[in-house]
């Protein structure tokens, strides 16, 4: 029924489906391919985790500083690497958060006026439109980032850091270049279409009867979503926000391009700085030793497990949602 | 007795039924307000975005050579040459991984349809969704660590596009899946009335009812792919020379020739990156744009 939040009803057809076929050889070798296909895509999942392990753990065991809280990244002795996570930790929090703070209220808003405000004849292109953006490819998001957006995103960092520039969070960092900020306004408008999507679908789930009911009771347009839409659709808009964070964590050539790299660090948003993803990406050309190389693929490693419960956390509120409406 | 009087006095339709208090209009125009401009802040970027790319990347694209030569011997000075190396690249890569993954998606989706039941059925379904929030970057290590690593093997080609297949996989998995469901069970017990076998009918009868759809799937999930870069940095080093050639050389593709150029000052180098854009957007949204015209006109 539905595209993006379906976990499939396995009940459906239980009642008047043979299961196993007939027993004849073509069924045998159909339902076998079948099944292989569904084991060898766990499979692939189990692999992911478990090579990316595998190629971590002998650069974490040589690994002098400590993984989780040293501010490290010194590979140039094969036998003595140091290397520690927490300053890309902070610039892919920070992005995504950024992302997240512009993206949700956005989107909430966008799949609002889709299932609520415009006709339904607006509504069906305008959303053509929406998912038009998901389309673009990320490379081109950050192209247009670093050469179209970054003139008009620095007025605003000017603005913001001269007004809230006493909180650490907006202090002028002096990055003329692309910083976190840009990156997350830039990532911002890639997670759109996806929140927007679930967020829209969930809306248009609403019974007509509770929306009604509260028309009809003298409610105002507004007072109807506040008290009849957004509690029915809590749940799939926080799980839609999970899987937008699921994409922001993980987005690397948008954030590649954009952020310079800096050498000082410090908790404003008008830094720059690499995120798991950009660091890798930055050094893809340096995967010479296999030390060198396990340390970037812990990296990949913290990165997968990051969006592994980011998305699994988004499943399951999903699925709660659906126990509770059926 | 004056009360019910007066009640009585006051008709029940009409005026009693009274507008909303000024606070309560107020209170209702401003979210109004706010939601259309939330729509019309998200429309704002895509126009700008594909004005910027089709101003800026338009005139290369008109003459013939961007669509017939390489970019050899064409250093970051000069004008000429064309993307016919990349567009190579990116459709050989798309079409094995669509080769590769299409099959898979496909009994992925039957056996979650048709057979799964239970503890392993939930178990594929969760890993697909998992699938489809794998970063990139992370799929092509992964393919890096197996491929460059554990095997031996140089990068090249093909490794890129076993990276892809993994992103594509649950997208065409999902819209297959959801396709499936939408074939009438009718058809099936008609078939099974006439004593068909299970493969056949869902050989025969689901999978053809379903057709558009699953085609619509497969060229949103190949529109998805196509732009990835994540999986070329890693796997995929840029050459300017034209490789048909999948398991041996370097090959291609239409990101990393954007990415090869894109920190360049001088003007060749930046329209030749601008035009490169504007070849991927246009190659996205014909997928896409196919993709969904085969959706609306073949409804299961």
């Amino acid at each position: 029924m539905t595209t993006t939040t379906g976990m499939p009803d396995f009940d459906e057809h239980v009642a008047y489906q043979p299961l196993v076929g007939t027993g004849r050889r073509g069924d045998q070798v159909f339902s076998g391919l079948a099944r292989g296909s569904g084991i060898l895509v766990v499979a692939l999942v189990a692999a992911v985790g478990a090579f990316l392990l595998i190629e971590a753990i002998p650069a974490l065991l040589k690994n002098r500083a400590n993984f989780l809280f040293d501010r490290v990244w010194d590979l140039d002795d094969p036998a003595a690497p140091k290397f520690g996570i927490p300053d890309l930790l902070w610039a892919t929090v920070a992005i995504a958060m950024i992302a997240m703070a512009i993206a949700v209220p956005l989107a909430i808003g966008v799949a609002l006026f889709l299932t609520n405000y415009a006709p339904t004849r607006v509504a069906r292109p305008f959303a053509y439109v929406v998912d038009l953006l998901a389309a673009v490819p990320s490379i081109i998001y950050g192209l247009w980032g670093i050469k179209v957006l970054l003139p008009y995103s620095r007025d605003v960092q000017g603005f913001l850091s001269s007004t809230l520039g006493w909180i650490p969070l907006f202090k002028d960092a002096g990055v003329s270049q692309g910083t976190l900020f840009l990156a997350g306004v830039v990532l911002a408008i890639m997670i759109l279409p996806i929140v927007t999507a679930i967020s829209r679908e969930v809306f248009a789930q609403t019974p007509p009867a509770h929306k009604e009911g509260a028309l009809a009771l003298g409610a105002t347009r507004w007072e109807m979503i506040r008290t009849a839409v957004l509690p029915y659709g809590r749940a799939g808009v926080i799980s839609a926000a999970m899987l937008g964070l699921g994409r922001a964590l993980g987005e690397t050539i948008a954030i590649t391009i954009i952020v310079s790299q800096v050498a000082g660090f410090n908790f404003s948003i008008f830094n720059g700085g690499q995120t798991f993803a950009s660091k890798i990406a930055n050094n893809a050309a340096e995967f010479d030793s296999p030390t060198k190389t396990g340390a970037f693929i812990a990296a990949g490693l913290v990165l997968f497990v990051l969006t592994f419960v980011v998305n699994a956390v988004a499943r399951i509120v999903i699925e709660r949602r659906k126990a509770f409406t059926e | 007795m004056t009360s019910i009087a007066a009640a009585g006095a006051t008709p029940l339709i009409g005026p009693s039924i009274e507008r909303p208090s000024r606070a309560r209009e107020i209170r209702n125009a401003i979210p109004t307000d706010l939601i259309w401009t939330s729509f019309f802040a998200a429309v704002v970027p895509l126009v700008w975005i594909l004005y910027t790319v089709i101003t800026k990347g338009l005139s290369l694209l008109l003459s013939s050579t961007w669509w017939l030569e390489s970019q050899r011997g064409i250093t970051v000075r000069h004008v000429g040459g064309g993307a016919y190396h990349a567009i190579v690249g990116t459709l050989l890569q798309a079409t094995v991984t669509a080769l590769i993954s299409v099959p898979i998606a496909i009994f992925t989706a039957v056996y979650l349809v048709e057979y799964g039941r239970g503890r392993l059925a939930r178990a594929v379904s969760f890993m697909v969704d998992i699938l489809t929030g794998i970063p990139s970057i992370v799929a092509a290590l992964f393919i890096y660590a197996l491929w460059v690593t554990t095997l031996g093997l140089d990068r090249a080609g093909f490794s890129v596009s076993l990276a892809l297949v993994l992103l594509m996989l649950p997208v065409v998995v999902r819209s297959t899946e959801e396709m499936l469901r939408l074939v009438p069970n009718e058809l099936r017990e008609a078939s099974y009335a006439l004593g068909v076998p299970k493969w056949k009918t869902i050989s025969r009868v689901v999978i053809p009812t379903a057709f558009s759809g699953i085609v619509t799937g497969v060229l949103l999930g190949l529109a998805r792919v196509i732009g990835e870069t994540a999986p070329l940095l890693i796997l995929g080093p840029y050459t300017k020379e034209i490789n048909f050639n999948l398991f041996s050389g370097n090959m291609a593709a239409l990101p990393t020739m954007i990415n090869w150029d894109r920190t360049q000052s001088l003007q060749p180098a930046v329209d030749r990156t601008w035009a490169a854009a504007l070849t991927l957007i246009l190659l996205v949204l014909l997928l896409n744009i196919a993709g969904r015209v085969i959706a609306r006109f073949s409804r299961v």
